[in-house]
């Protein structure tokens, strides 16, 4: 018995039985294309097809939104998307490709959408039928969110939006938008409303979706333009101004701080997916040579390969000590460290892994001479990614450095 | 083998920590450690080994140093995450005594087996004892020091033998014919010379020791595989001491930072300070919580043990070097005085740092058992 199934309730455990039945029963057939490493790189409908398959026979088990009420397509459970989740993740099932609608929109659509609105759309974010994406950053809303200039204008019982959306993952599928912007010019945050928008039925009705092409040459994220876009006012949530406040449910779920739990799954391991953590660190540095040695013999790259090694335990070992009260000063100080400290840490290892391999780190992907399939310079590039996005690491630092330590606030 | 969630860091652990704080608030606030140590500030002093022997007694009576003690020789057996708990308090304190050189001599002689328990029946009893483990190149290598045995007497020195004016009783180790071997010695034996070092760090006192012809009390003929076995948690309650001094830099700091004004803002308002501190707090949380993980491995999950006490100590030192950096920097001119209390954290860690291996020594060892011997 794990370690996880001796704390469930009877309601739980045997929820957690029917899961661990079914997944054994229909285990998701191997994919017919190479796999991203995540549901934010998915580049064609190939993968895309097969993904959506997964997601809607997880959903119709009944192992996706277990804890909504089922008026909304819900399974009407208590705290059991946990179970779901672990059961999941034990099982390696492929992840779901409808991240932003789970983990963000879902939640935000639950709290704040009025009840039609909830039921015509959560069963079909569930199933994974319709892709959902976020309207949040602009060119000029970056670390400033809250500088959003996207506008909708009234205009009788409908909205007219024009602006300027970027970085928006997974647009390029997507049916559906949650979208922050303003409705009034003359207060900042209290100036905000919150939408939901139908983007994909008014393509080139008013809504344009480009690619933004990564650095690594990558597609995966896109800019979206509103030119005169009509929507209905029944697809606000919450009342007029009170966008920021919608905005915060969503990024409270996003850092998983929320009241529900996203559905998770994934563990399948593709021929594609190469982890980019310490130990295949060392693993390359055993095979790359440097002055005729193994890069592994280099007292001075030892001594840093352990300096990754030992942040990454560290990082692990906060995870465990988040959950003793006994040992943390502040409830939130630890918990609140992990972007910054994971996407940190992914950067350096990827760093000093092109410095293992010396001048064969010039080669990327397209050699066939590249170390690891050319994975580590990839790594390295887009973990720029993820030390960018969801707060900066220069926000985080101002987060941390305001809630937990309590120094006065930086303008 | 699957360790407790939790460390294994349970209520008492959890009432011995809150109590060891209040303990230390109550009675030793940092302005009376600086009157206590910081009366002569020439750079050519001697260590003058100033201590509240008071304060020692009660913690003392209150058993803190028969915690690690096996039950089977009077002690109370608590796990070496309870200890931590404690120890990283006395860090945050500053506390000269000698909790610490006892709390290692008791892992080392448990590690010993029947032949060590006379000894730590004496430790159970209130005594206080040190290790004399240490050659005079200050190898952090156990099988290196400069005492020998013959006929069993123990000739020679030791070398940076911690708190050797506040013990009673002395763990040697030497050569003899049997192989390195391990003795204990009264401190005031006939033929034992402490000889006081002149140290940069004032919360703590350090000496040479020289032996000649000194009558000593047999405990162990593998004082290898002993000092082995002990070594992780001397080094794990270490860098929980430093954990400890780490999170006072940090505080003392953010309060300073906060309240000191600069372009008429307080200079925590400045990223240029605020990023650094919090940088502080993470390598903090990071050591803290390795530090707890190298206390469960080493009573739940051996064969983990050694690894996860390099990387503890490895990384507290990293973290002790920059939160003493930071605090001194961050308060400015006057942290760079002799009335600011920042100097006493900033020279205890420093001495901390060096002690019992530092993080590059940790992370070659780490190194060892991680990548192997790569020709």
């Amino acid at each position: 018995m794990s370690d996880q199934a001796r704390k469930d309730t009877p309601q739980q455990a045997e929820f957690r039985d029917y899961c661990r039945d079914w997944l054994q029963q229909n285990r998701p057939a191997e994919p017919p294309v190479r796999l991203p490493l995540s549901p934010l790189e998915i580049m064609t409908n190939e993968q895309l097809d097969y993904l959506q398959t997964w997601q809607k026979s997880a959903y119709d088990a009944g192992l996706i939104g277990c804890d909504y009420p089922q008026a909304v397509g819900g399974g009407d459970r208590k705290d059991c998307q946990r179970i779901a989740n672990e059961e999941m993740i034990r099982a390696r099932t492929p992840f779901l490709p409808n991240v932003i609608g789970l983990g963000m929109a879902a939640p935000t659509v639950f709290y704040h959408g009025q009840q039609a609105l909830k039921e015509r759309l959560l069963p079909r974010l569930f199933s994974g039928e319709d892709i959902w994406c976020q309207g949040f950053s602009e060119p000029g809303a970056g670390s400033d969110l809250a500088n959003v200039q996207t506008f909708a204008e009234r205009s009788g019982d409908k909205w007219v939006i024009n602006g300027h959306k970027v970085w928006t993952s997974l647009a390029h599928f997507a049916e559906w938008m949650i979208l922050l912007l303003r409705t009034d010019k003359s207060h900042k945050y209290d100036g905000l409303s919150y939408f939901v928008v139908p983007i994909r039925a008014a393509l080139g009705k008013g809504v344009t979706v480009r690619p933004l092409i990564k650095m690594t040459g990558e597609t995966g994220f896109n800019e979206v333009i509103f030119d005169n876009l009509e929507v209905d006012d029944s697809y606000r949530l919450d009342e007029l101004g009170k966008g920021w406040q919608v905005a915060m449910t969503t990024l409270l779920h996003e850092r998983g701080a929320g009241e529900l739990q996203t559905p998770r799954a994934g563990g399948m391991k593709s021929k594609s997916t190469h982890a980019t953590n310490s130990a295949n660190l060392i693993e390359l540095a055993r095979e790359c040579v440097r002055d005729g040695k193994p890069a592994a013999a280099d007292p001075l790259l030892r001594d840093r390969i352990m300096q990754q090694v030992i942040r990454e335990a560290g990082l692990a070992q906060n995870q465990r000590r988040a959950r003793v009260p006994a040992l943390l000063d502040h409830p939130m100080r630890v918990q609140l460290q992990n972007k910054l400290l994971a996407s940190e840490i992914a950067q350096d290892t990827a760093a000093l892994a092109l410095e293992v391999e010396g001048a064969s780190a010039s080669l990327y992907m397209g050699d066939e001479h590249a170390p690891a399939g050319g994975q580590w310079p990839l790594a390295y590039m887009n973990s720029y990614g993820m030390t960018i996005a969801a707060g900066t690491s220069e926000v985080q630092r101002n987060i941390l450095g305001e809630r937990v330590l309590g120094l006065p606030k930086s303008k | 083998m699957a360790q407790s969630d939790n460390f294994g860091f349970g209520e008492e652990a959890a009432l011995l920590k809150e109590s060891a704080r209040k303990f230390l608030d109550d009675n030793f606030p940092t302005d009376r450690l600086h009157a206590l140590v910081a009366g002569d500030h020439t750079p050519e002093r001697m260590s003058d080994c100033a201590w509240e022997q008071g304060l020692w007694q009660q913690m003392v009576d209150l058993g803190w140093t028969m915690l690690a003690v096996p039950e089977d020789a009077g002690g109370v057996g608590m796990p070496l995450v309870a200890v931590a708990g404690l120890v990283e308090e006395l860090g945050r304190a500053a506390f000269p005594c000698p909790l610490m050189a006892t709390l290692n001599s008791t892992y080392v002689l448990a590690a010993c087996g029947d032949t060590g328990l006379p000894a730590l029946e004496e430790i159970a009893a209130g005594s206080a004892a040190t290790l004399a483990i240490t050659n005079r190149d200050g190898s952090w290598n156990v099988a290196d020091t400069d005492v020998h045995c013959r006929d069993g007497k123990l000739s020679g020195s030791a070398w940076y033998v911690q708190d050797a004016r506040k013990v009673s009783c002395l763990l040697v180790s030497a050569h003899s014919p049997a192989g390195l071997s391990l003795y204990w010695v009264a401190a005031d034996a006939p033929g034992v010379t402490i000889l006081p070092d002149a140290i940069v760090d004032l919360t703590r006192d350090q000496a040479h020791i020289s032996f000649e012809q000194v009558e000593a009390t047999p405990v162990s003929d593998n004082a290898l595989a002993a000092l082995h076995q002990a070594m992780p948690a001397i080094w794990t309650t270490l860098a929980a001491d430093m954990v400890g001094a780490a999170e006072w830099q940090l505080q003392t700091t953010v309060e300073y930072v906060s309240t000191r004004q600069q372009f008429d803002h307080p200079l925590g308002f400045f990223q240029a300070v605020k990023h650094p501190l919090v940088d502080v707090m993470i390598q903090i949380d990071q050591s803290k919580s390795l530090v707890y993980s190298a206390a469960c491995a080493i009573e739940e999950e051996p064969a983990r043990a050694l690894q996860d006490a390099h990387m503890a100590k490895a990384s507290a030192s990293d973290t002790a070097a920059y939160a003493s950096g930071r605090s001194v920097q961050c308060h400015g001119g006057i942290g760079f005085t002799w009335e600011c209390f920042a100097h006493l954290y900033f020279k205890r860690q420093k001495h901390s740092q060096m002690l019992w291996g530092d993080a590059a020594w940790h992370r070659s060892r780490l190194a060892q058992l991680l990548i192997g011997e790569v020709a």
